[in-house]
């Protein structure tokens, strides 16, 4: 609730000078570090900086949208694209539906044990994804890893996960999906921690099945932690970079793996075109906010 | 199904998956302590024959990994103290101080949470390098202080602050800033410390900035240590995962030791409407 300032005949109270002199750090990191590089980078972004502008600033050009127009006709992108595509519609809902499977396990009142395994559940959403990626890369080895060796019990031949295109998504995704699922299993053993009995209750009496109940009372008394999730989830998964950039040496095999923070960094840090880089984050920027207004959007359709 | 025996399915999936969540885990320990080439043979083993500590040796020894590590703990011990107070000052401005356009502000901070943070860094990279800061731990912490679910964290916790407290002090004649240091300050401890360990974590973890802005090895994180030393000795399975755990293990033993703070961040981190 807003309170109205003391109004003290002139100037502010002494209140209000207080909280600008305590907020002043904080906004102007903000400001600084990041609404301004925000606005700085739609500049960037119709320009030609490249490597000689680096060297003399002298040298940049406004070309106005001309960095679009290349970067729409760019293979790489609508490359990228289609496989950022497949890391958010796989990855997200496979990581959504893991955690809802796990914290249901855990929410059962015949569950044992329920602390450690949420610990356990946890603990790789806290690992170094650098450092698990490397580790992943070994594991998908078509030859000693575990993975493909553990496939060999169930018979299935072995598949050159990083190495083989159809298949270096998949992995990339799998590797997201046990490293994020724990998270969302938390907050989801939260949200069902939070629905009262008595719905429950009701349910019984009105002779619901399992299945019914959890279709009924269950998912919808969810909803707002998984739409929540949903948005936290494709914020995050737009932006995969070290996956790739670890496991298959930035975006191979024949760039089935690169994503788009990929080709912002390789095009503005390797080969310095940073207009260029630029022009890629902010379509990234467009992605990012259109797919969370839409979801957003959907969630209030449905509360209506 | 009788209730014995659908306790035990779910028991059972509890179980396979905890062993799914760790055995990725499980084995980079193990193969750690391999001899070179004994991870890569055929069948693969689970354990070393005969665990030797040489991987370690040779990355603190040959490699200098012990930079890294310092580099990642001064790092993250910076950027976790520059949060906290920035944090904390602006965290308890917007819960209890009255001043115009305060929840507006607020509001208008909560709405920039959905911008990707990539998206700053091509500007914010030049601009550091302007400033001369392009290879400093000063330049790799800055970005940790523009956060602004640490400003969130702390203020959700700093609505719980009794009005009547900071009125008395004014009464009986303290300074604002005084209330904020000796009265606040020391009740937000609980939320500092989940605000601490989530920055440490976070920063500890980061990977593309630490990338972009530290241009020499001697500088480099952990993880773009790590990251350096795939490309070079790719084949080197047990000197990798030696590596992966000395970079793993700290935040590990961290979460599990703060693991109350941390999870009580999370959620409420993750209740804003």
């Amino acid at each position: 609730m807003a309170a109205r300032g003391r109004r003290e005949g002139r100037g502010l109270s002494d209140e209000a000078r207080a909280a600008w002199l305590l907020l002043a750090p904080g906004l102007a990191a903000v400001a600084i570090l990041f609404l301004v590089p925000i606005a700085a980078a739609f500049l960037l972004s119709l320009t030609d900086f490249d490597i000689y502008a680096l060297g003399d600033a002298r040298n940049v050009r406004f070309i106005g949208l001309r960095n679009y127009a290349t970067l729409l006709a760019d293979p790489l992108l609508w490359k990228a694209l289609r496989n950022t595509a497949v890391f958010l519609f796989l990855g997200g809902p496979l990581t959504l539906g893991v955690a809802l499977a796990a914290a249901l396990l855990l929410h059962s009142p015949l569950a044992r044990a329920k602390g450690f395994f949420r610990t356990v559940y946890f603990a790789p959403y806290v690992t170094t994804l650098v450092a698990v990626a490397v580790v992943f890369r070994y594991l998908y080895h078509p030859r000693f890893g575990l993975i493909d060796r553990g496939l060999a019990l169930l018979g299935i031949a072995p598949i050159d996960w990083l190495g083989d295109p159809r298949w270096a998504m998949p992995a990339i995704v799998l590797l997201a999906v046990w490293k994020n699922f724990g998270y969302a299993t938390i907050l989801l053993v939260a949200g069902l921690q939070a629905i009262p009995e008595s719905l429950y209750e009701a349910a019984r009496i009105d002779g619901a099945g399992a299945w019914q109940t959890f279709r009924r009372v269950t998912l919808p008394m969810l909803a707002p932690t998984l739409v929540f999730l949903g948005v936290i989830t494709t914020i995050g998964y737009f932006q995969f970079f070290a996956e790739p950039y670890v496991m298959t040496d930035g975006g191979k095999p024949l760039n089935a793996t690169l994503s788009v923070g990929l080709l912002m960094y390789k095009s503005g840090f390797r080969w310095w075109n940073m207009g260029y880089a630029a022009a890629v984050a902010f379509v990234l920027f467009t992605l990012v906010l259109a797919m969370t207004a839409v979801q957003l959007l959907l969630a209030r359709r449905r509360d209506a | 199904m009788s209730r014995t025996a659908r306790g035990l399915v779910r028991n059972a999936a509890l179980l396979v998956g905890a062993a799914l969540a760790l055995t990725p885990l499980f084995w980079m320990v193990s193969a750690s302590f391999m001899r070179p080439g004994e991870a890569s043979g055929f069948p693969p083993p689970w354990l070393p024959s005969r665990p030797i500590l040489g991987n370690y040796r040779d990355l603190f020894t040959r490699l200098s990994i012990g930079r890294a590590l310092a580099n990642s703990l001064i790092l993250s011990v910076g950027a976790t103290l520059g949060v906290l107070l920035v944090d904390s000052m602006a965290g308890y401005a917007f819960a209890k101080l009255r001043f115009r356009g305060r929840d507006r502000l607020f509001g208008l901070l909560l709405a920039a949470l959905v911008i990707p943070a990539p998206v700053a860094m091509l500007p914010l990279f030049l601009m550091l390098r302007a400033a001369g800061l392009v290879n400093t731990y000063v330049g790799a912490a800055l970005p940790s202080l523009a956060g602004i679910i640490g400003i969130f964290l702390v203020r959700q916790f700093a609505l719980s602050i009794p009005d009547e407290l900071l009125e008395a002090a004014r009464l009986e004649g303290a300074s604002e800033l005084a209330i904020y240091r000796r009265i606040v300050l020391p009740l937000l401890r609980p939320v500092l410390a989940t605000l601490a360990i989530i920055t440490f974590l976070a920063t500890w973890n980061d990977f593309v900035w630490p990338l972009v802005i530290l241009t020499d090895d001697s500088r480099y994180t952990l993880p773009v240590a790590l990251a350096g030393l795939v490309g070079e000795h790719s084949a080197d399975i047990e000197l990798m995962m030696a590596g992966a755990v000395l970079t793993v293990l700290p935040v590990l033993i961290l979460f599990l030791l703060l693991q109350r703070q941390y999870v009580s961040g999370i959620m409420i981190g993750s209740v804003k409407e």
